[in-house]
């Protein structure tokens, strides 16, 4: 028997779970269920971007998406909670659109993700190249080709790849590319280019946004109010 | 670890490796929230007594009441469960597991010894945090599907006051971050080790007072008193937890306390020296990894009773503060994170940040292997693993190797046997 291989596993498990919630966020008639569905969706996203070793995002997808419907679950029970459990039911006109709209959709992305050539039936060798660069000293090990050396693989094919993808996307942030671009280009230093600067500017755009908001939105106090007397004066 | 395992086993058997291993760490790790539970109860109820001048429990169990605890869990377990008539059924028996889940997946990347963790992630520290904010969904949920006022507003305070204080407290713990460099947990705690002026509150003066100012929004993040307005017993009945009896009731219980130790965890590590002593006497005595795997076993020992004692304590001091200090208000509540964590939680920031660059020895003057380090010239030198860490990190290949040429050929070498293949 061979040895269970793990990453199918759990892919398989994941992206079931992923669907399978998606799916029940579109029924579902509760809005608080449907946040429920959706945490769970979102949650089974981000345990693919363990699997593939890309931890930062896949903690990112926690933080945001799972902690933004937190805020989402908030305002839809502030918002529309007239009764104790009221249902929203979806028209046939919205339903007609919204499958036009995510059927669209589908039929963009599916062509495109088939056609990048690197995803193409190379599984074998994206999970190799994987192992490779997680455990090297394993690799090498198989190379020799000796009966240990082929356990050894065995084992190294369902260990956890170890990866460090969060400095590498703080140095994207900043200018290197050090995944891609020889680092000694002299035009990469930090600061000439990257995308900090932008992603600056935005996040201060938000928070001047915001404060103006939460200004506009506040109920506003009478001049006099504090002090009554002053009326009459 | 069940890569060791999986050599003694028959070639056939291999996955019943991952299957043990990680059927033993979930069994460890179930001890912090259930054996942690009851031993915190028991000391809540002993020191509340201290402080109230009373006794506490004396009846079961000798002089200081320790059969207690038992007694305490066997008549939880063996409560009626109860649902109210009017409730959303699945979410009400849904959300209790939910909070308990969250806690429990935070200790996955809490290290307890130096290498003792069950996922060294290398952002184990934005992973904690992440998955500790997803707790209060099962208090919401609880909250909401109860199907009563007490419960809901119980859920919508917390709401407010989790979502308000995730921002002061992600500001605090980025101040050891940029100091060390670096978000994996183990790193951080080993780059203490030595005497305790190594540790990141003695760094300097910015950190001291961003521990304090952690530990408050901690306090309030895990919804413990003063920060206890979801289930203000006073207001609220039992805030959202109301309805809840027996198990379920008590999974609400395990999670509180789980979060609570976690959270001291994470102080202890940020700012404490997580498992180093206050004086390194294991590594005087030879008791390190380099000097063979029984001594490194038990210097790691020592170091998980180092750990887990500071844990102790961070959450014996929550007790104490509980005992202690009146519920503040809701508007309280929002004035403290508003007008006084998040000012000062910047100003810390921005203070440790301009001392770490200034003077990147802190106040002892010892170079941090990772912090501030960033090269222009030379990028591939940053990624370079310190030598005075201990575990030296896992060599980032895909860097060190010229990288134009070093991708292709990995994939090239098809014949290492893929998954499935063997």
């Amino acid at each position: 028997m061979d040895a269970i291989n793990w990453h199918t596993f759990f892919f398989l498990l994941f992206a079931l779970v992923a669907c399978a919630f998606a799916v029940g966020v579109v029924l579902a008639t509760n809005i608080v269920r449907m946040a429920l569905y959706l945490i769970v969706s979102l949650g089974a996203t981000s345990g693919l971007f363990f699997l593939a070793g890309a931890d930062f995002v896949a903690a990112m997808q926690l933080m945001i998406y799972v902690g933004g419907t937190l805020v989402l679950l908030i305002f839809g029970v502030m918002l529309t909670a007239k009764g104790p459990f009221i249902s929203m039911k979806t028209g046939g006109g919205d339903w007609i659109l919204a499958c036009l709209l995510s059927g669209c959709l589908a039929a963009f992305l599916l062509p495109a993700a088939f056609a990048v050539p690197g995803w193409r039936n190379v599984r074998h060798a994206a999970d190799t190249a994987a192992v490779n660069a997680a455990q090297p000293e394993i690799a090498e090990a198989a190379d020799a080709s000796n009966a240990t050396a082929e356990a050894n693989s065995a084992v190294a094919t369902n260990a956890p790849v170890q990866t460090r993808t969060a400095t590498p996307l703080g140095m994207g942030l900043l200018g290197p590319r050090v995944d891609t671009l020889d680092p000694d280009d002299a035009s990469l230093v930090a600061g000439m280019s990257g995308y900090l600067l932008p992603f600056e500017i935005i996040s201060m755009h938000l928070l001047v946004v915001l404060v103006g908001a939460a200004y506009l939105a506040r109920t506003k106090r009478r001049a006099d109010s504090r002090n009554p007397g002053a009326r009459n004066a | 670890m069940a890569e060791a395992l999986a050599n003694y086993l028959p070639h056939s058997l291999e996955w019943l490796a991952y299957v043990v291993v990680g059927l033993v760490q979930c069994a460890l790790l179930l001890l912090v929230p259930f054996v942690g539970a009851m031993f915190f109860v028991w000391v809540e109820r002993k020191v509340s007594a201290r402080i109230q001048d009373r006794l506490g429990p004396t009846r079961c169990g000798g002089r200081f009441g320790w059969l207690q605890l038992l007694a305490d869990g066997l008549k939880l377990i063996t409560k009626e469960d109860l649902r109210p008539k009017d409730a959303d059924a699945v979410l009400f028996l849904l959300a209790p597991y939910i909070s308990f889940c969250a806690s429990f997946m935070a200790l996955l990347a809490l290290p307890f010894s130096n290498g003792w963790v069950v996922q060294n992630m290398n952002v184990g520290l934005f992973f904690i945090l992440a998955v500790l904010g997803l707790e209060v969904f099962g208090v919401i949920l609880a909250g909401y599907a109860s199907a009563s006022k007490w419960s809901l507003f119980g859920a919508m305070r917390e709401a407010a006051q989790v979502v308000s204080y995730e921002v002061p407290l992600g500001m605090c713990v980025v101040v050891p971050v940029v100091i060390t460099g670096t978000m994996n947990l183990v790193d951080i705690g080993n780059m203490q080790a030595g005497l305790f002026t190594n540790w990141l509150i003695f760094h300097d003066p910015f950190t001291f007072v961003t521990f304090w100012v952690y530990f408050t929004c901690a306090t309030a993040s895990v919804n413990r008193a003063p920060f206890d307005l979801a289930e203000a017993e006073s207001e609220l009945v039992a805030g959202f937890h109301t309805e809840y009896s027996g198990f379920r009731w008590l999974a609400f219980f395990m999670a509180e306390y789980g979060s609570m130790f976690i959270v001291s965890g994470l102080g202890a590590i940020l700012f404490f020296g997580g498992w180093n002593g206050p004086i390194p006497i294991a590594h005087w005595l030879g008791l390190t990894v380099e000097n063979g795997p029984v001594l490194g076993f038990i210097g790691n020992l020592l170091g998980c009773f180092n750990f887990i004692f500071k844990c102790v304590a961070g959450v014996t001091f929550m007790i104490w503060v509980r005992w202690t200090l009146p519920r503040l208000r809701i508007d309280q509540v929002m004035q403290v994170c508003l007008k006084y964590c998040v000012p000062i939680a910047a100003v810390m920031f921005l203070g440790a940040t301009t001392w770490t660059y200034l003077l990147p020895g802190g106040v002892g003057l010892r170079s941090m292997p990772y912090g501030m380090r960033y090269d222009t010239t030379n990028v591939s030198a940053a990624f370079q693993p310190a030598a005075v860490v201990p575990p030296a990190p896992a060599a980032p290949v895909q860097v060190n190797q010229k990288l134009p040429q070093a991708s292709p050929p990995k994939i090239a070498q098809a014949d290492v046997p893929g998954p499935g293949r063997n």
